[in-house]
């Protein structure tokens, strides 16, 4: 405070590179996707809301979007499910082994995402690794119909998002005073009630930032999304891709993108909420 | 134990052996503590002495190597920390900071199971005790340092702890509070009746607070006394010069006959001392007099050490000369200061002679102790 006072107030000066490179590259193109929404047709004549009119109405698009926010609630889970427990063990590994399980967690992010994905082609497929294994340890007859699935897609993405979970629930719990677990089993709280009193509670702020970041990775992972999904799977950014470039219904793009996104913020602002309500009691 | 019942009896506390090693470092060797119900004893020494290393083994939260930990003559080594039935004041109090105060003390007996009717009037009765009912519903990061503690405090004696552990309770209190809360947790420790072991170390805090001191050194405790016996009475060098301050002089034996020996200086003064263990005539020997136990004379006299003041710090009720003898060796003499009367000018010639014939005591220079060295585990 003092010292931003000391400076007289010209740092912000700093900010003005980055925010001419937002200015032309984010918001520019953004009212420019918000003006064609207007539009009636790919022509551009008239200024309309019939392509919001269009996917409001439209069972077929709302389905998708529908389709792609529980993808992504799905998807959230199975993170947070796999993520919480993980981020707590870590903490509790010797540093050595420590940074060898954070590597593994953060390997997905190191590899090209097309490769990654047709990894998980041959994994999922049904002369797949994983159907072989099931087969073979005798837990199913015939193959499981993993690839194409909405199973399959929750699986890999929640293995690519992991570390975007696991992360910010390692870095709160990395700051939760161990002195605290220490009190309550001395108070005689036994594991579990320290673990869903003490703990939890205080590692909240880490688990909302992870699902607002695995749930926004999730929803727009077009590459995930349209690989494993295969064409009958059809989830909103791959949907909004074919109107713009097959159909070349920019418009009616550009009004599906607008929703898209008031949906998606909708969802992490609610998220937001019950981070802020979490951390309002110990900031 | 029904909450509202009268200040319970104490637990008696019995550590037998006790000794603990973390890899090849050695951090507690062989402790024998015995500590009666209702005392309070405190740990005293540096970081890395082992005392903390003790309270995580009283608490369960540290299985010792070998020896045995005893409530009331029953071994507890299978408890784990949450059926020990020990209280633990932090030093950073270690309040749940999601919960409020009243939540915070009621966190134990919930723990307990504890009807709700009884835990609300026990949580009442201890922020009654601990002065901090009007703020029942504030989240610990409102409150103060001192408050802080009230809460802590009282969080631990709601479920009427057997043993009651304070781990450096007053380091993180300014100094003028400190006086004023170790006032009340020994009010507290009092009115409850629980038995208790505070570390520290801060001497005073040991000092003022504590029924007995056991001073503890590379993981062995040198001495288990009352404050005074500790103070005046050391009983090896290392606590002479831990608790309070002294003059450590280098001499040699002149003379030895068990309880008393005559130590011939480096300037070749006598001086007569208490011996605390049998030295042989001739023998390289230390003699540590406390500032306060030395009198300056203005004339030579019977075993009195010439000296020149060097330099004079009037502490307000006691001045601090340093002297230095003739044979350079320099000397922590303090008095009381009498109103008026006029203080000695550094450069002064003096005599320094022990104000009393128990006031310097011989000791054998530390030897170095085996398997003690090596890197010191953080206390």
């Amino acid at each position: 405070m003092a010292a931003r006072a000391a400076a007289g107030g010209r740092e912000w000066r700093l900010a003005l590179p980055l925010a001419a490179f937002f200015l032309a590259f984010f918001v520019a193109p953004l009212g420019v996707l918000v003006a064609w929404s207007f539009y009636d047709s790919a022509e551009l004549r008239a200024l309309t809301l019939a392509q919001y009119a269009r996917f409001l109405g439209d069972r077929f698009t709302l389905g998708i979007l529908w389709d792609t926010l529980t993808l992504g609630a799905k998807a959230t889970l199975v993170c947070l499910v796999f993520g919480y427990p993980l981020a707590w063990l870590a903490l509790r590994l010797p540093p050595r082994w420590q940074a060898a399980l954070v590597f593994l967690v953060i390997l997905p992010i190191l590899t090209s995402v097309v490769v990654r994905t047709f990894a998980w082609i041959v994994m999922l497929g049904s002369q797949g690794v994983i159907n072989q294994a099931l087969a073979a340890i005798g837990l199913v007859d015939r193959p499981l119909r993993l690839l194409y699935t909405e199973v399959g897609v929750v699986m890999v993405l929640a293995q690519v998002q992991m570390p975007l979970m696991v992360l910010p629930i390692m870095a709160t719990l990395a700051r939760v005073d161990p002195n605290l677990s220490d009190a309550s089993s001395s108070l005689g709280a036994g594991a579990w009630r320290t673990f869903w009193k003490v703990t939890v509670p205080l590692s909240l702020p880490g688990v909302v930032a992870g699902c607002i970041l695995v749930y926004a990775a999730c929803v727009t992972a077009f590459v995930t999304q349209t690989l494993i999904g295969g064409a009958r799977l059809i989830y909103m950014p791959l949907y909004i891709y074919q109107q713009a470039t097959g159909a070349n219904n920019w418009p009616f793009a550009a009004a599906m993108s607008v929703v898209f996104m008031i949906a998606v913020l909708a969802v992490v602002y609610l998220l937001n909420l019950v981070g802020r309500a979490a951390r309002g009691a110990y900031a | 134990m029904p909450p509202g019942a009268p200040a319970a009896m104490g637990h008696s506390l019995k550590l037998e052996a006790i000794t603990h090693r973390f890899g090849e470092f050695v951090a507690v060797r062989d402790i024998d503590l015995d500590i009666a119900a209702g005392e309070l004893v405190a740990l005293l020494g540096p970081s890395g002495c082992g005392k903390s290393t003790l309270l995580r083994i009283v608490s369960g939260f540290l299985a010792q190597s070998a020896g045995r930990v005893l409530f009331d003559g029953e071994p507890v080594d299978h408890l784990p920390p949450n059926r020990r039935g020990v209280g633990i004041v932090f030093q950073n109090y270690a309040l749940f900071p999601h919960m409020t105060v009243a939540e915070n003390v009621a966190y134990g007996l919930h723990a307990r199971g504890t009807p709700r009717q009884a835990v609300r009037a026990r949580v009442d009765e201890m922020l009654e005790l601990v002065h901090m009912s009007a703020l029942a519903d504030r989240l610990p990061r409102q409150l103060s340092g001192g408050q802080q503690q009230r809460i802590a405090l009282a969080r631990c004696l709601a479920v009427q702890p057997k043993i009651l552990l304070l781990d450096e309770p007053f380091g993180a209190l300014d100094k003028n509070l400190r006086l004023d809360m170790q006032i009340e947790v020994k009010r507290l420790q009092r009115a409850s009746g629980v038995t208790a072991i505070m570390v520290t170390h801060d001497q005073e805090e040991a000092l003022s607070m504590a029924d007995r001191i056991a001073v503890m050194n590379h993981g062995v405790i040198e001495q288990v006394s009352p404050p005074t016996e500790v103070y005046d009475r050391p009983s090896s060098l290392f606590v002479s010069q831990f608790v309070g301050t002294t003059n450590v002089l280098p001499g040699r034996v002149a003379t030895c006959d068990g309880a008393r020996a005559d130590v011939t200086l480096a300037d070749g003064t006598r001086i007569a001392c208490e011996a605390t263990v049998r030295a042989a005539v001739g023998e390289d020997v230390l003699v540590s007099v406390r500032p306060e136990r030395l009198a300056l004379r203005g004339a030579p006299g019977d075993g009195a050490i010439p000296a020149t003041v060097k330099v004079v710090l009037p502490l307000g009720p006691v001045v601090v000369y340093e002297a230095e003898t003739q044979a350079g060796q320099p000397m922590k003499i303090s008095a009381p200061r009498e109103g008026g009367a006029r203080l000695l000018e550094p450069g002064a010639r003096v005599y320094v002679a022990p104000a009393a014939p128990d006031a310097a005591r011989l000791f054998r220079p530390a030897a170095s102790r085996a398997g003690s060295s090596g890197t010191r585990a953080a206390s």
